[in-house]
């Protein structure tokens, strides 16, 4: 288990170079998209936590009809979904190269308005 | 009980000039003169959306536009799975005595009346609109994600999918309505152009104008009765980084439970209709469904199980990826092909047997599933 840092610094949903998450104090639960309680239990005592950024590829899809032309603008890029090590699920932003069972590690990367995670393959 | 008594279902294509409104009125008044009823005496409205034509109350926008003025009346949205949904909720409206014939119509100008950059920025707000559309994802690309777990772990290839969209070119082929009638190979969807790997163009169904229509009634209207034997609901997710795990999906929830319901098993189907937004969503939810064991759908497409002369005829009108899409009224043209089968109505289409149809419809990202058996009676 990767040992996540409190208190958390901005997302990248919010402008910031991290990836957030909650964890209930009560259940242990966690969860991505950020609300006021436990998806799991409904309690409102949550940390908000940032992850490490590492983690192993769930699925990847090369998008080359981009739906925008702000996002056509960037060329073609790979959408991925990454299971975290902390124990949670993210989309994000991948190296073309990445297949599914890739151990990957995040930068962030400009995409039309703001930053957002970009995972490539762990060199060790 | 509850009886499909009547269908409309326009071309799907290009409706130059027609609005949603144009396109639903259409459907709706095949449907009700096919069902032998005036319009004074359908009591009930259900509708879907149009993303050509947002609105907070479409159904009384349209109860007013065709010019009725139900007892029961509202719309709904569950996606792709809107059409089958509203078939669910009319049968329970006539099964609690609420009204007698419930109208269930969508319709859409999506192909003509918006740009094509349009449509697709509105279906991607399907997923998250803080952790997801940031991204630049598209419906094709959600699908995407979820073809390539699901090759990965049941060893399925791009020519496996390929199998399904040449079967639905070669179904439409056979009815005028549809929006594609050429034949097409194999190969030729491996050659189309990509669009979110490992998708490309032919494994996608069009974006298209059109629209549907059917009355369901108390009682049946003609000789022959296609009654509502069972169905049910499942709803796992919204957005696919929320999903459970992308290779066990609603689809088998909702089955189990409509079986439950219906008390009929898969071995009592003799026709199928199941929702095929892409190639990948049609393998996956026959083999969720039991229509084919895991990783087997595509050969059983090869092996003309699922043709009009098989032993489980699909979507033989062509489906979302031939006969079209036109947002709610797509999958609906799989329920009206339906009961023109079960109703020994589909011409050149005709099956031998359909006296028993298994209906799925899917909307999200695999997130809403509805499944539903019909039953022929005389």
């Amino acid at each position: 288990m990767t040992a996540a840092t409190e208190p958390a610094n901005p997302g990248w949903t919010e402008g910031g170079a991290a990836i957030v998450f909650q964890r209930c104090n009560a259940c242990g639960a966690k969860q991505y998209f950020r609300r006021a309680f436990c998806h799991a239990c409904g309690s409102t005592e949550l940390s908000v936590l940032s992850a490490e950024g590492t983690g192993t590829v769930y699925a990847v899809s090369h998008v080359t009809r981009a739906p925008t032309p702000e996002a056509r603008a960037h060329g073609p890029y790979t959408i991925v979904l990454v299971d975290a090590d902390e124990g949670f699920r993210l989309m994000a932003h991948g190296a073309h190269d990445l297949a599914i069972g890739d151990r990957v590690s995040a930068t962030f990367n400009r995409f039309i308005d703001g930053l957002v995670p970009y995972f490539e393959r762990t060199t060790s | 009980m509850s009886f499909i008594t009547g269908v409309g279902l326009t071309a799907f294509g290009k409706h130059e000039g027609s609005s949603t409104l144009d396109l639903m009125s259409v459907a709706a008044e095949q449907a009700i003169a096919d069902a032998g009823l005036k319009r004074d005496e359908i009591d009930g409205l259900v509708c879907g959306y149009a993303t050509t034509m947002p609105h907070i109350m479409l159904a009384t926008v349209f109860a007013e536009h065709f010019g009725i003025r139900p007892s029961y009346c509202h719309a709904v949205q569950v996606g792709g799975a809107t059409g089958m949904a509203m078939t669910m909720l009319a049968h329970c409206i006539v099964e609690g005595g609420v009204a007698r014939n419930v109208l269930v119509v969508g319709g859409e100008n999506r192909l003509t009346g918006q740009s094509r950059d349009a449509s697709v920025q509105a279906l991607a707000q399907v997923g998250h609109p803080v952790y997801e559309v940031p991204l630049g994802p598209t419906i094709p690309a959600y699908y995407g994600l979820v073809a390539s777990r699901y090759m990965h772990e049941y060893g399925v290839t791009e020519e496996d999918l390929a199998e399904f969209a040449v079967l639905m070119r070669r179904h439409a082929a056979e009815h005028p309505g549809a929006q594609f009638h050429e034949r097409i190979t194999v190969a030729d969807v491996m050659a189309s152009k990509p669009v979110a790997s490992p998708l490309k163009l032919l494994d996608c169904c069009p974006v298209s104008d059109g629209g549907a229509a059917f009355v369901v009634s108390r009682e049946p209207t003609g000789a022959v009765g296609v009654k509502v034997r069972g169905c049910a609901q499942a709803h796992t997710h919204q957005h696919i980084s929320a999903a459970p795990a992308l290779s066990e999906f609603g689809a088998e929830i909702a089955i189990a439970r409509a079986k439950a319901d219906s008390g009929l098993s898969i071995a009592d189907v003799r026709y199928a209709a199941v929702y095929d937004s892409f190639t990948i969503t049609l393998a996956m939810l026959l083999e969720d469904l039991g229509l084919a064991a895991r990783g087997e759908a595509a050969a059983r497409v090869r092996s003309g199980y699922f043709d009009r002369d098989g032993v489980m005829p699909l979507n033989t009108h062509g489906g979302l990826m031939s006969y079209g899409h036109c947002g709610v009224g797509g999958a609906m043209a799989h329920m009206v092909e339906t009961q023109l089968q079960m109703t020994g109505r589909a011409g050149n289409r005709q099956v031998k047997d359909a006296s028993i149809a298994l209906l799925h419809g899917d909307g999200g990202v695999l997130s809403s599933h509805v499944s539903m058996f019909l039953e022929r009676v005389r």
